[in-house]
Order: structure tokens, then C-alpha cells, then sequence
């Protein structure tokens, strides 16, 4: 690699402290990004702060949300002295933590046992598994929390079968014209039998909305981990992006990315700075749809909001968000945890207020209110 | 990349640097930033990809055409949607014609089963799509439009062309582009597109034009509309993008708000004019009904224009 101009400054040693102080940012800048980067620099005028500054934003960003962050690694670099210093370790990612031994509480169900299948055995009415799938999540001992953890490892959440525009060879359906001339020309123009195709099913996206405000405390644990258990579960062919709201939004997705759920749940922890706090339901929604919901994951997704719908905000914003989301959503699940109390009644102005425009309106107090909640993103129930 | 092509296209590429391809971009009509205009130069000269973020209506797709203009080259133009396959984007066998070419030679009495399949599966019963045509064509600019609302399927089709400018048919081989097309991809985030796709790319993320630029803008592809209305409606479509609103305007709403209020022989704009032709800026319900709550005469008035 050569460099044309300003001998002072060595432009590969430069392009690599920032490559390294942007990794270090969050920035996911392979060796494949620096080598473009250093080939864009030698194009341009490496003594020319903008030109640097749009060699690497070019070749080294790659979402909106990097570009912030480019910018301040940039400034903090450039604006110092000339020489960028070894950037500072990461801060935020928790160091790799050994997973627990098989016979730990914490570990995904092992799929070991002959004829196990994703939910406990319904025919051992007596087994502790069986009581424990009614029980209320917030009434838990700390043992049967840790094995409740063990069913949820099990858990699947495969959103509903869209159909799409993509076809694959079947038996029966319509007419495929190229495999069927491609199977004539085979025999030498000869007719030969009819090919068919079919559309292709793939399931629905699924988005979780998890309120973790004070309320609800009790159940936060146990709903992330049905979260966790949601994106990794034996049909993990589902999209599935998990969110966290409270006074503020924090999309999760990437933490619950460890297979193992403790590990992921200690990164949630970590990006979560809201927890127990208060809500502001209108306003998290508000702030998804425009972020996220609008332009990618709400269309055509199956939203679930876990939530108890206290929402200490104007109940006006919430009607007309949760409208928008309505609109944009293929369906529009909420569970309370609150809805299995006895007398409940969705009196939280919240909660009223966004009932209109909710496709199924469902409890998610214990596990079998999980499991019907999963059966009902399926499309396989409707709500009770 | 390969020596031959680069040296091929060194070319076809600018000659000058950033500035000067500026210059050039700005004569065709379209208004570049210094950071776009890098972005094209780094394009031409690298011959990466160029992969267009940002809002609706900020001027990605726009940004092909006035590249082609520059380039002198053909604009060829693929539109992406679900489902989109390789024989839509990359090629497609001319059965037809293959069969055709099958029956006389059957009726010419042609012996040789092996001469007679190399002959059916040639280049001539091949149709060019998109993709390959782009590939074959010297020189040429490649618009993959809207690559979000393709399927992942679909992005696997691109990777091979985006890195080596390369094409392989099964049946023919690898076919080869002389010198890279220049090529541009947009984005409107409705998804997010695979990192391995970003990876090969130059990644620009088009931002909201300010005062100054929108107006040159507007008045460079509205030159019949009055100035101070051209003025006045940036100003409107400004002070709208700091509301909080479903779809903030793009500059494509502020051109079609400018024609529309021309089309209407309004030279200036005032209060109630602007709501009437709300519905060119605005397409939500709740933004119309939002804009309506606020005091545009201020606005207009603020603005000293």
C-alpha cells in the first residue's frame, strides 16, 4: 500500500487505530473494512481531515446506528492530537462466563430423555411439573423458579405461517413451465410428465415487547427467559426480535443471542438501565414504531406486548399508538399477568385503552398461560 | 478484483477527484454533498458497490441516473420484491427457441447427442436479466432498486456479482464483466439487510437536505416555480420534519408540493392554500391533522420569505 501524500502521517497506522477504537465502540469493522478503508485513503487526500472522515464512514459503517458512534470515535481520535491512542477496553460486554455444569440449574432442557417433546408429559397430572404449570409465576420458591427455568429451555415460539412468493418443487399445485420443459428438453422434446410448484410457508416474524417496569417486577424474570426460550426453542426458524420497555426502549435481540439463557439474561441485564422503574407505555410504543416498528419489524409480524397495561402517561397516546401498531401488525397479542386475578377487570386506563386494538387479549401469568399464549402466536388458538 | 478490469475502467472513471466529479453531478441536475460525492468518486474508483440508505424520498434512486448521465452509460434498472429468483434477476433459458432449435434439427436429421446438448445449452438461448445484462454491458451503471423488500434468497443471487462482477451458469460457466459496472443499491430499512451483502459495499446513509440545499434542489428540478414560493414551501416542509410525525416529508414531497401549488397558479403561499394541498406533503391522516394544529403563517412569516 503506498501512500501518495503527507509522509508525516502514517496512513495504515492511523486507519488501524481506528478501526480498533471503533471495534471497541461497537462498530463490527473486520480486516476485509480496513483493507477498503486504506484503499479509499490512497484515492484520496489522507492530510484532509473530511476526506479521512468520509473514507471511514463510507467503508466502515454499515447501519444508522453505527454512524453515531463513528462519529464520536472519529472526533475523540482526530480532534485530541494527530496520533490516535490504543483505544480503551469495552466497557459494556461482560466477560464470557463458564457455562454451568450439566447438572446446573440454569441449563437448557436436554433433549436426552426418550420421547421427550417440547411440553412436559400431560398424562402426570400429580408430577411437579404439572402443578407447577398453573402456578402463579409470582409466587414462586427460589427451587421452583430454577426448574420452571428448565421447562421454559424447552419452549418453542414459531410465529403463524405466511405464505410467500417464493415457490419449491411439490406433487400437486400449479404448473412449474421451466422444470417441465427442462424435463421435455431432457427427452428430447419429447412430452413428458407435468412438473408442479407450490408457495413456500415461512413463519411470521415475531416481536416481543417485555415491560419491565416496578409493576411488573414478579414476572419480569420468568418473561425473559420465555423470551430467551422464544428465540432459541426447538423451531428456532422464527424471526424473532425481543425488546424491553420501561421509561425507556432497549432492543434486546442481540443480548438474548447467547445460547445459553443466563449468560444472555446477564447481557440483558446489563443493556436494561430501566428496570423496575416506572412505564410510559404510549411513549415506548411510540418511540418502537418510529425506530423500529414502521419500517421493518412490526409489518407483517406478530407483535406480543407483556405487559400490565399500568401506564402512569396520557391513556390517549397509548389508544393511538397501539392503533398504529394495529394497522401495521398482522396480529396484535397482549398478555397480562394480571388478567388470571380473580375479579380482574382491565380497568388500568392503560390497559382500556389499548384493548381496542388488540387481536387477542391473553393472561401469561404461569407457564400453561405461556404455553397457550405460544398456541395462540401459532395461530393455533384464539384467546380465552 | 482483477487487473485487467481495473485498468480497463480506470478509464471510464473520473479523472479528476471528488470535486470535479461533483461539478459533473451537479450539471446533470442532481444535487450532490461533499460526502456523497466521495461516496461516488470512492465508488468509480474502487469499484465497490454503492449501497444507498435513508429515509423515502431523499434522492437514492435519483442518484443512478444522474451517474449514468455522468458515465455516459445505459441505466439498466432492477426492481426488487419478494420472491424475486434468479431467472428474473440473473438469466433465464430461452425454452422456446431451445425447442425449436431441438425439432429442426430432428427434422435436418443432425446426428451427435453431445454436439446437438452443447448447441441448446449456448450463449445465444440465453436470456439476459438485469444482472447479467449489466455484466455484459460496457460501460454501465446498475440500479438495484429497493434491495429490502427482497427476500434473503435473493441476496445470496447478488453476493457473487457484487464481489467479483461475475455471473456462473451451470451450464455455460463463469461469464465475466470487462470493467465493472458501477452499481447502486437502495435501502429503506423496511429490513435489514445481511452484513455479508454491507460488507462488500460502500455504505452512505442520506440525510435530510438542509435550507439552502433543498431549495437549489426544488429550484433545479422545478425552474417554472416562483422563487419565493419555492422558498416558502422548503421553509414549510423544513419546519414539518421537526414535528414529530408518521412519515416526515422527503425531498421528493417538497418537488411534487411545488409543482402541485404551481399546477394551481399560485405564486406565494399562505395558510389556508398549504392545508388544502396537504395531502401532496403529508400521507397520514394523523400528520395532516397534526399539521394542522400548528401556525404555518408563523412559520411563513418567520422565515422573512
Amino acid at each position: 500500500m503506498t501512500v501518495p501524500t503527507a509522509p508525516a502521517i502514517d496512513a495504515t497506522a492511523v486507519a488501524v487505530g481506528l478501526t480498533r477504537a471503533l471495534r471497541a465502540a461497537g462498530v463490527a469493522t473486520g480486516p476485509d473494512r480496513t483493507q477498503t478503508f486504506l484503499g479509499a485513503l490512497a484515492q484520496l487526500d489522507p492530510a484532509r481531515r473530511s476526506d479521512v472522515y468520509w473514507a471511514g464512514r463510507l467503508t466502515l459503517c454499515g447501519s444508522p446506528d453505527d454512524l453515531e458512534r463513528y462519529d464520536r470515535v472519529f472526533a475523540a481520535c482526530f480532534d485530541r492530537d494527530p496520533r490516535p491512542h490504543p483505544p480503551p477496553r469495552p466497557t459494556a460486554r461482560p466477560e464470557p462466563r463458564p457455562r454451568p455444569a450439566a447438572t446446573g440449574s440454569g441449563i437448557p432442557y436436554a433433549p436426552d430423555t426418550p420421547g421427550d417433546d417440547r411440553t412436559p408429559p400431560a398424562a402426570a397430572p400429580a408430577s411437579p411439573d404439572e402443578v407447577l404449570r398453573h402456578r402463579d409465576l409470582a409466587a414462586l420458591t427460589a427451587a421452583e423458579r430454577a426448574q420452571l427455568r428448565r421447562l421454559l429451555a424447552a419452549f418453542a415460539l414459531s410465529g403463524e405461517p405466511r405464505r410467500t412468493a417464493r415457490t419449491h418443487p411439490a406433487r400437486r399445485g400449479t404448473m412449474d413451465p421451466r422444470r417441465t420443459v427442462r424435463e421435455l428438453l431432457r427427452h428430447g422434446g419429447e412430452p413428458a410428465r407435468l412438473r408442479h410448484h407450490a408457495p413456500v410457508a415461512k413463519p411470521r416474524r415475531v416481536v416481543l415487547l417485555l415491560d419491565v417496569s416496578g409493576s411488573m417486577d414478579p414476572y419480569a424474570d420468568a418473561l425473559l427467559r420465555f423470551a430467551h426460550a422464544a428465540r432459541h426453542g426447538p423451531a428456532a426458524r422464527t424471526p424473532t426480535e425481543v425488546f424491553t420497555i420501561g421509561t425507556r426502549l432497549t432492543r434486546v435481540t442481540r443480548e438474548m443471542a447467547h445460547r445459553d439463557p443466563d449468560t444472555a439474561l446477564a447481557a440483558v441485564a446489563a443493556a436494561v438501565p430501566d428496570r423496575s422503574g416506572g412505564t410510559r407505555l404510549g411513549e415506548m410504543l411510540r418511540a418502537f414504531l418510529d425506530r423500529w416498528g414502521q419500517r421493518s419489524c412490526a409489518r407483517g409480524a406478530v407483535v406480543v406486548v407483556l405487559s400490565d397495561g399500568w401506564e402512569r402517561a396520557d391513556p390517549a397516546l397509548l389508544a393511538a399508538q397501539m392503533r398504529r401498531l394495529h394497522r401495521l401488525a398482522h396480529r396484535v397479542v397482549w398478555a397480562n399477568p394480571r388478567k388470571a386475578h380473580p375479579g380482574y377487570a382491565p380497568l388500568a386506563a392503560g390497559m382500556a385503552a389499548a384493548l381496542p386494538h388488540v387481536d387477542a387479549f391473553v393472561e401469561g401469568h404461569s407457564l400453561a398461560a405461556l404455553e397457550h399464549l405460544a398456541a395462540v402466536v401459532r395461530g393455533e388458538a384464539s384467546d380465552a | 478484483m482483477t487487473g485487467p478490469a481495473a485498468g480497463a475502467s480506470a478509464t471510464a472513471g473520473p479523472q479528476g477527484g471528488p470535486a470535479e466529479l461533483r461539478a459533473r453531478l451537479e450539471a446533470t441536475g442532481y444535487l450532490v454533498d461533499e460526502g456523497l460525492a466521495i461516496a461516488c468518486f470512492l465508488a468509480l474508483r474502487l469499484h465497490r458497490p454503492l449501497f444507498c440508505e435513508g429515509d423515502a424520498g431523499v434522492g437514492k434512486t435519483a442518484l443512478a441516473p444522474a451517474l449514468a448521465d455522468v458515465l455516459d452509460a445505459p441505466l439498466i434498472r432492477l426492481q426488487c420484491y419478494e420472491g424475486i429468483d434468479a431467472s428474473q434477476a440473473l438469466y433465464d433459458w430461452d425454452f422456446p427457441r431451445q425447442l425449436l432449435h431441438l425439432r429442426a434439427a430432428e427434422a435436418a436429421g443432425v446426428a451427435g447427442a453431445d454436439r446437438l446438448e452443447n448447441e441448446l445449452y449456448s450463449r445465444r438461448f440465453l436470456v439476459a436479466r438485469p444482472l447479467l445484462r449489466a455484466v455484459e454491458t460496457q460501460p454501465s451503471v446498475l440500479l438495484v432498486d429497493e434491495v429490502d423488500r427482497a427476500d434473503d434468497e435473493f441476496e445470496a443471487f447478488l453476493l457473487e456479482l457484487l464481489s467479483d462482477y461475475t455471473v456462473t451458469v451451470p451450464e455455460l460457466g463463469t461469464l465475466r464483466a470487462q470493467s465493472p459496472p458501477v452499481v447502486v443499491l437502495t435501502s429503506n430499512r423496511t429490513r435489514e439487510v445481511h452484513d455479508a451483502l454491507k460488507r462488500r459495499c460502500l455504505y452512505h446513509w442520506f440525510d435530510h437536505p438542509d435550507f439552502d440545499r433543498e431549495l437549489a434542489i426544488v429550484r433545479g428540478r422545478q425552474p417554472q416555480v416562483t422563487a419565493r414560493l419555492a422558498a416558502q414551501v422548503t421553509a414549510v416542509v423544513q419546519r414539518l420534519r421537526t414535528e414529530n410525525l408518521v412519515k416526515p416529508p422527503g425531498v421528493a414531497e417538497t418537488i411534487d408540493w411545488a409543482e402541485a401549488l404551481d399546477a394551481l397558479g399560485a405564486t406565494e403561499l399562505d395558510a389556508e392554500l398549504a392545508f388544502a394541498t396537504l395531502g401532496s406533503v403529508l400521507k397520514y391522516h394523523e400528520d395532516a391533522d397534526h399539521a394542522r394544529s400548528l401556525d404555518l403563517s408563523a412559520v411563513l412569516a418567520a422565515r422573512g420569505v
